[in-house]
């Protein structure tokens, strides 16, 4: 019995460092951010209460809707590009030839590199006059004249940033579809096979129901991540044309930080996350579902 | 974890056996070895370019329209880094400093309480392991608002501590489930015998759990390096004094700086270059333990 409230204590004892950083840096915020949302706080003058005003405003601000739309519309293009594009390259690469082992380690490698050097490096690639992209396609003659890719046109934007953000992330869906499919039993695929099964009704009948549950994992943390995008965006278009690029997220570091609206940013950045608390719970939802 | 010794060596199941002619799979073969390497060269290509720009001369790398490859080779663009307003020394040890400490406090923090969540019987442990988990559900770029008030109060802005801080913050549940699950997976009777043999509870720690869990160890530490070393718009928010930037924020702000008089290409070439190196680097060195980070913290 000692030892037993001795364990106890000691257990906690090793937990509350990790309990207070999170208590201070997690819960602390988290509700320090419903507190501000509900004043008109800035830097320089004193808080005022100001009740739900900044939500209302929220509702009202065109931009915010602008924003909003613009993030669920990148969301909506990008996850099944990765998705689908993800899994057809899990299923080319998981097998174990040196080749396949290889093209598996080099498609992976962008997904180690920042999103923000990736999309300097995008910018780079994607640049009217000394862009590479621009080159290539004006040298091989499918242009006659550079194209203005990023800043200028919303959609044209959205596409290049698209290209780069695929190209940086798709290896992250990849390797863990690939662990899906190598955990299925080789019993049940060499059975199919002595039953002559093709390579795509094998796709279709086993292993894609069998990887269901990761396919809806990636999907979750594909949608999570696009509806928190900024990096990209805030190197590669600033946000432009007229704001019509800027993500939510960009949108709160906007008022936040250089407006230095730190009521309406903690409203906005509530808004943000219980957006994205509504999406996991749903995938979730779903996830388990699936699962039985 | 077990998928990952399959991913490191045993075949996939079927995938590759057919019942069809051995023409017809010969072909194949072919034909998914030659996407491969077409795969390859597409998504190498960005970063070969890069890197064969930075090496261009200075009037090369600014031309129009641009040449595929260097025609002459130079360390220009380096040394304009080098000397890029505080020095890329700067903002190496900026970078450097911020992702070290990161992985002290991260390592600091997460490995004596999933310790404790897997040995001890601590009262409401679920409770505690769900409050640890937080950050999973609320996005830290929801939190930076209130965090940079508060860091701001106590002189945590432009400070490496205090960036290390927001970095560990979104680091901490991963690690913390990561070396949970290789704790608990430390066989009791090594546990025991270390008891016996009169260790206490942080002799066991360290005689027993470390060098047992140490692949999940060195997996939460390289991708507290990587996230750190990578992360943007924590330290956008947090550092706004030029002399505390980490690389990506002093190319970023390069880009738009010296835009008006036409940005250096050359110069962020060569700094995109530098930034890449290091990820890559620890990356294709540790991949077994990245793998397998990914796949036990992904698949919950």
């Amino acid at each position: 019995m000692y030892r037993g409230w001795r364990r106890r204590w000691l257990g906690l004892l090793y937990l509350s460092p990790a309990l207070l950083f999170v208590l201070a840096f997690t819960v602390l915020p988290l509700a320090q951010m419903g507190w501000m949302s509900l004043h008109n706080w800035s830097l320089i003058t004193p808080p005022t209460w100001v009740g739900l005003d900044n939500y209302t405003r929220a509702l009202h601000d065109h931009q915010f809707w602008v924003s909003f739309g613009f993030t669920l519309k990148y969301t909506l293009i990008i996850t099944p590009i990765l998705i689908v594009g993800g899994y057809l390259l899990a299923l080319l690469t998981s097998g174990n030839s040196p080749l396949r082992r290889v093209t598996r380690t080099v498609l992976f490698t962008p997904v180690v590199i920042g999103l923000g050097v990736s999309s300097l490096l995008w910018y780079w690639l994607f640049s009217t006059d000394f862009g590479l992209i621009n080159a290539l396609l004006q040298d091989t003659g499918v242009i006659s004249e550079p194209v203005v890719w990023l800043g200028v046109d919303a959609d044209r934007s959205t596409y290049a940033i698209i290209v780069s953000v695929v190209w940086k992330v798709i290896g992250f869906g990849m390797v863990l579809f690939i662990g899906a499919i190598q955990a299925i039993p080789t019993e049940v695929t060499e059975a199919s096979v002595v039953d002559g099964a093709g390579f795509w009704q094998r796709v279709g009948r086993i292993i894609l129901p069998l990887t269901l549950r990761t396919v809806l994992l990636v999907t979750l943390l594909s949608v999570v991540g696009s509806l928190l995008a900024f990096d990209q965006f805030y190197i590669m278009t600033a946000g432009q044309p007229q704001n019509q690029t800027s993500t939510s997220v960009f949108f709160v570091y906007l008022n936040s930080f250089p407006y230095l609206k730190l009521g309406y940013g903690a409203a906005l950045s509530m808004v943000l996350a219980l957006t994205i608390l509504a999406f996991t719970v749903v995938q979730l939802l779903l996830t388990r579902r699936s699962h039985g | 974890m077990s998928q990952v010794t399959r991913v490191a060596g045993k075949a996939a199941p079927g995938l590759d056996r057919t019942v069809e002619p051995a023409g017809r799979t010969r072909r194949r073969g072919y034909l998914i070895g030659a996407v491969c390497v077409v795969l390859c060269t597409v998504m190498l290509l960005p970063l070969i370019a890069s890197l064969l720009a930075s090496v261009k001369p200075t009037a090369e790398a600014a031309a129009t329209p641009p040449t595929y490859l260097p025609d002459a080779v130079s360390l220009d663009s380096y040394q304009r880094l080098w000397n890029y307003q505080q020095g890329l020394p700067t903002y190496l040890f900026n970078s450097f400093g911020t992702a070290l400490l990161t992985i002290a406090f991260t390592l600091l923090l997460t490995v004596p309480a999933a310790y404790a969540l897997a040995r001890f019987p601590v009262p409401a442990k679920e409770l505690v392991f769900v409050v640890l988990l937080l950050a999973l559900i609320v996005p830290y770029q929801a939190l930076l608002t209130p965090m940079f008030l508060t860091f701001a109060k106590v002189g945590l802005t432009n400070s490496l501590t205090g960036l290390a801080i927001v970095h560990t913050a979104i680091q901490l549940p991963f690690s913390v489930y990561v070396l949970r699950n290789s704790f608990a997976a430390v066989p009791r009777e090594l546990e025991e015998a270390a008891i016996v043999d009169g260790a206490n509870s942080y002799q066991t720690l360290r005689k027993v759990f470390l060098p047992g869990a140490f692949p999940a160890v060195v997996t939460v530490a390289l991708f507290a390096f990587i996230m750190s070393w990578n992360e943007f718009l924590g330290a956008l928010v947090m550092m706004s004094n030029g002399s505390k930037f980490t690389l990506p924020l002093v190319l970023a702000a390069a880009r738009t700086e010296t835009s008006l008089g036409g940005t250096d290409w050359g110069m962020l070439q060569a700094g995109i270059t530098i930034s890449i190196v290091p990820c890559v680097a620890v990356y294709l060195l540790l991949q077994r333990y990245y793998v397998s980070g990914l796949m036990s913290g992904a698949v919950k």
